[in-house]
């Protein structure tokens, strides 16, 4: 039938099947169009820890979810507008989340006997009555793919692979994508076995025909969306992950210093692992090392030598750092630390999303341990914050804490690409021998920055000795002496402190600098609090929102701005840990808004309880 | 090399000694290493600023602190990564690394096993006295089984650890054993090890007064040492004991070495074997030596077989090759981008 097209403002689409039905790579490929279209977007992939859990069971579901407009996209959206079920499995998962009156489309020659009863089904949903408030479509996609790839004469199981390529086709029409950028890219993947490249080609194609000719409902219908970035410039997406890792290999340009990863593989912080090993090009050194402990000691030894030390782990791995992190701190070398959140404790929801490491990186240390926490609030940020990162730990002589999350590591948004010419560089003057023949004396101070002298082995006249045994302030020797010992932790806790002059002021980013209520978050919550702000300030309520970056120290003046308002609500994706904080520091009675399900916050869970602040 | 690892003018003891009070208990064998490895430096050719000291924590990781060199006193068990990533930094530094049989082999095995086994271009030095020192004197994985200390009153139970079998299970390529009173042997010791391109391993049996005293001293006392040790060389036949007639044979009906002595039982000179520090099977059975009543204890290079190539050279290989093919810009503007006007 002739479609007729609809113009959409956004649209939330979510792809759901069995880990083998590849739909990371469905999700992934309808990203890339959808961005090459000039849409805003951001994406979630959601899959299960087991790298193949058995077929067609409820624990093997792996999602996509992609939320894309042509205004500014903040968050994956509450509730999908349309959900690809390509089994009963992904169907009985996904099912709760999708908008009333969403478009449900369901793999019927998947919805066989037995993986009915594989998802705990007792009888076929489709047709029943619980499915009555969906707009259903029922296509045999198995079938109609066999069908499309008769010709490549692949086995059934290669054949039945295609799959994803023909949903993808299908989705492609509705949302009026192109199918180019994923032509070229089936074509590069399988460029070793063209027949599969073909096959899936034409899966892809068939999928899409099947939009433009199938006789189908009127409630099928084909959408555009409009493009949505003004701003000037290239474009192109970006998962968390990617842009961290561009981050970090600026950081070391812009330092003049080589960059020495020291990682251990962990989910999810790996893929950082391995974009850098990828950057030889550019120099970056990386070392895949024998635990996450090694990882970071590697990094440390790296810093020693003159470079800049990286280590990148998640939570767990962390924690196995910590000791390492307290001899970075009193030895004062530079070491930028990367936590890819996740959810815990312990091994906890590995490919889960969570913040819940925030006490862990400002408190989890022996001692008192200061170190800087910055944060991370989407994946493009990741790209600024990584830089920020490396600045402040060559020009304080410190271990910084870098913070982000599962979420934002996997997810992708467009992003323009910055003028990397336009970045201030922070070179670093290495310590050279003193002048007048004296000893060295590596803990001699900036007294403006307090970051001590940092001197290369190799360097002549500067040979010295450091270590974790508390150092003299005046000479650096190893010191017992109780009132240097106090001087020293005052020293290094000034230190930190002082960063607090050397980062921007607080600003707010939506709404008065003064008022009825604020709702305060870091990291990845910052697109669900944008969007349930804005929501809130459209239905007439006072209400303003604070993100913030740097979490250690805060920057001067928060406490003043957070003063302003009656109420303070800090939704996290943890039991409260920078309510406490703020608590804490500026004793006021900040309130928690929580949620540790390993999913991100919905606008509406935030928009309820800005209503509920400000309704009393 | 770069063109700091040789000195301008000759150096002496002294240039290689720091200002700092040493700290070891009186009588402590780390002294007679520490002022060794003082002594040898300068017949070594090094530079104070190309040179590196790398420690743990425990007695002898305090080493680096009394030599005038750059130093790192890192945590416990914890420095063949710290060096590791140091080399990777600086590949041209000359790095040593100092353990203990507590540091090395318990809380640190794993990384010292894995910088072992990656072969990387530094030289370990592992004071072995069969104690914890540090932390008052509980037993340690190199002591023996019934070792009474405070943690095992009743003595110890688990077997001990043979660090040169660890050392060469590890893959190691240069392993050798030395002890702290043998002044004269132990320079030569450090200039092999020093000379070895690659992860060189040297145990030395060393003494602590206070904890453990006299737990080498079957071997190591000098009216013993003659009947109780084999000091090896290469090329040379394994002979020993105090006229000099005691030797190893291999004895293949056991598959092992025994312990024979030349003009009994028709045993002569063709019997014994020549050391070959290139052979890793014989390595493996001399490590064991000494485990036995009559047997004696190999010291000097056990095994010595230099590979292609370091770690860190093939690390910093690998970037040579693709160092400057692309930018940073290049990188984030590949793969596909749109233009927005």
């Amino acid at each position: 039938m002739a479609s007729e097209v609809q113009i959409l403002e956004s649209a939330v689409v979510r792809f759901a099947g069995d880990s083998g039905d590849g739909m990371q790579l469905t999700g992934s490929q309808f990203t890339t169009s959808t961005a090459l279209s000039g849409n805003d977007l951001a994406t979630f992939p959601d899959f299960p820890a087991e790298i193949r859990a058995p077929a067609g069971t409820t624990f093997g579901v792996s999602a996509f979810q992609i939320n894309f407009g042509a205004k500014a996209i903040k968050t994956v959206g509450d509730r999908p507008d349309v959900l690809v079920a390509m089994n009963p499995a992904a169907l009985k998962t996904n099912l709760k989340n999708l908008r009333p009156g969403g478009l449900l489309v369901v793999d019927s020659g998947s919805f066989t006997p037995r993986n009915l009863q594989k998802a705990g089904y007792d009888a076929n949903p489709v047709g029943s009555p619980g499915l009555k408030d969906y707009q259903l479509v029922e296509l045999d996609i198995s079938k109609m793919t066999l069908e499309s790839v008769k010709e490549f004469g692949l086995g059934n199981k290669e054949a039945l692979r295609c799959k994803n390529m023909w949903t993808l086709g299908l989705m492609l029409w509705m949302f009026s994508r192109k199918r180019e950028p994923v032509i070229d890219w089936l074509k590069a993947k399988f460029a070793k076995a063209p027949e599969l490249a073909d096959a899936n080609v034409a899966a892809l194609n068939a999928g899409h025909a099947f939009g433009e000719t199938a006789e189908l409902s009127a409630t099928f219908k084909r959408y555009q969306i409009g493009a949505t970035h003004t701003d000037p410039g290239i474009y192109r997406t970006v998962t968390g992950s990617q842009a961290l890792s561009w981050g970090i290999a600026a950081g070391g340009d812009l330092a003049e210093l080589d960059i020495v990863l020291g990682s251990y593989p962990i989910t999810p912080a790996s893929p950082i692992l391995h974009a850098l090993s990828g950057m030889k090009d550019l120099g970056v050194i990386t070392f895949q090392a024998e635990d996450e402990i090694a990882a970071v000691c590697a990094a440390i030894g790296a810093s020693y030598g003159g470079a800049l030390g990286v280590t990148s782990s998640s939570g767990p791995g962390i924690a196995l750092k910590t000791e390492a992190l307290g001899l970075a701190i009193s030895t004062e070398l530079p070491l930028v630390v990367i936590n890819s959140q996740r959810g815990g404790p312990s091994t906890g929801l590995p490919t889960k999303t969570e913040q819940s490491d925030l006490y862990q990186a400002i408190y989890g240390r022996n001692g008192d341990a200061p170190l800087p926490v910055v944060a991370t609030r989407s994946p493009g940020d990741c790209f600024e914050v990584a830089i920020e990162a490396c600045r402040l730990a060559v020009k304080y002589m410190t271990p910084v804490i870098l913070l982000t999350d599962g979420f934002i590591a996997n997810a992708a948004e467009p992003w323009k690409l910055p003028d990397l010419d336009a970045l201030e560089p922070f070179t670093v003057d290495f310590a050279t021998a003193p002048d007048d023949g004296s000893e060295f004396n590596p803990f001699r101070r900036n007294m403006k920055t307090l970051a001590r002298n940092w001197a290369k082995p190799g360097t002549p006249g500067c040979e010295h000795r450091i270590g974790g045994i508390e150092k003299s302030f005046d000479s650096g020797h190893i010191s017992y002496d109780p009132e240097n010992h106090q001087k020293m932790t005052d020293t290094r806790m000034n230190k930190i402190a002082g960063i607090a002059n050397d980062i921007p002021l607080q600003t707010v980013e939506d709404g008065e600098e003064t008022g009825t209520l604020a709702v305060v978050g870091w990291g990845s919550t910052y697109g669900p609090i944008a969007e349930a702000v804005k929501c809130a300030r459209a239905d007439g309520i006072r209400v303003s929102h604070i993100h913030i970056r740097y979490l250690n120290p805060f920057p001067r003046n928060l406490g003043d701005l957070l003063k302003g308002f009656a109420k303070v609500l800090v939704p996290e994706m943890n039991a409260g840990q920078l309510k406490t904080v703020i608590r804490d520091r500026y004793l006021i009675d900040a309130k928690p808004l929580n949620k540790v399900s390993g999913l991100p916050f919905k606008i509406q869970e935030i928009l309820d309880a800005i209503r509920a602040e400000t309704a009393q | 090399m770069n063109d700091l690892s040789t000195p301008k003018t000759a150096l002496t003891i002294k240039d290689f000694t720091s200002d700092q009070e040493v700290r070891w208990c009186p009588g402590c064998g780390d002294y007679a290493i520490l002022k060794c490895m003082q002594r040898t430096l300068p017949d070594l050719g090094v530079t104070r600023e190309n040179t590196v000291f790398v420690s743990g924590i425990g007695c002898s990781s305090r080493f680096p602190y009394y030599m005038n060199t750059y130093g790192f006193h890192t945590i416990h068990g914890r420095a063949p990564a710290v060096a590791t990533g140091l080399k990777l930094a600086n590949p041209d530094l000359d790095v040593w690394l100092i353990t203990g049989d507590g540091d090395g082999l318990s809380i640190g095995g794993n990384h010292l096993m894995h910088a072992l086994r990656r072969d990387v271009d530094i030289k370990i030095l592992l004071f072995n006295n069969k104690i914890y020192g540090l932390t008052k004197g509980q037993y340690s994985p190199t002591s023996d089984v019934g070792t009474r200390s405070p943690s095992t009153p009743q003595g110890s139970v688990d077997p001990s650890l043979n660090p040169i079998s660890f050392a060469l299970g590890c893959g190691a390529r240069f392993v050798a054993r030395t002890v702290d009173t043998a002044l004269k042997h132990m320079p030569g010791i450090f200039t092999r090890a020093h000379g070895f391109r690659g992860a060189s391993f040297v145990e030395i049996l060393q003494n602590c007064i206070v904890y453990n005293d006299a737990v080498w001293a079957g071997i190591t006392d000098k009216a013993s040492a003659p009947e109780h040790q084999l000091l090896l060389e290469h090329g040379r036949k394994m002979l020993f004991g105090k006229d000099g007639n005691k030797g190893i044979r291999f004895n293949l009906d056991r598959f092992a070495l025994e312990v024979v002595t030349v003009g009994e039982d028709g045993i002569t000179e063709d019997d014994i074997l020549v050391h070959d520090e290139g052979n890793l099977q014989l390595a493996r059975m001399l490590a064991e030596l000494g485990a036995h009543p009559g047997e004696p204890v190999a010291m000097g290079v056990i095994y010595s077989h230099v590979a292609d190539h370091t770690y860190s050279d093939a690390v910093l290989g690998q970037i040579k090759a693709q160092k400057g093919r692309r930018s940073l810009k290049d990188m984030m503007y590949a793969g596909q981008t749109w233009k927005v006007e």
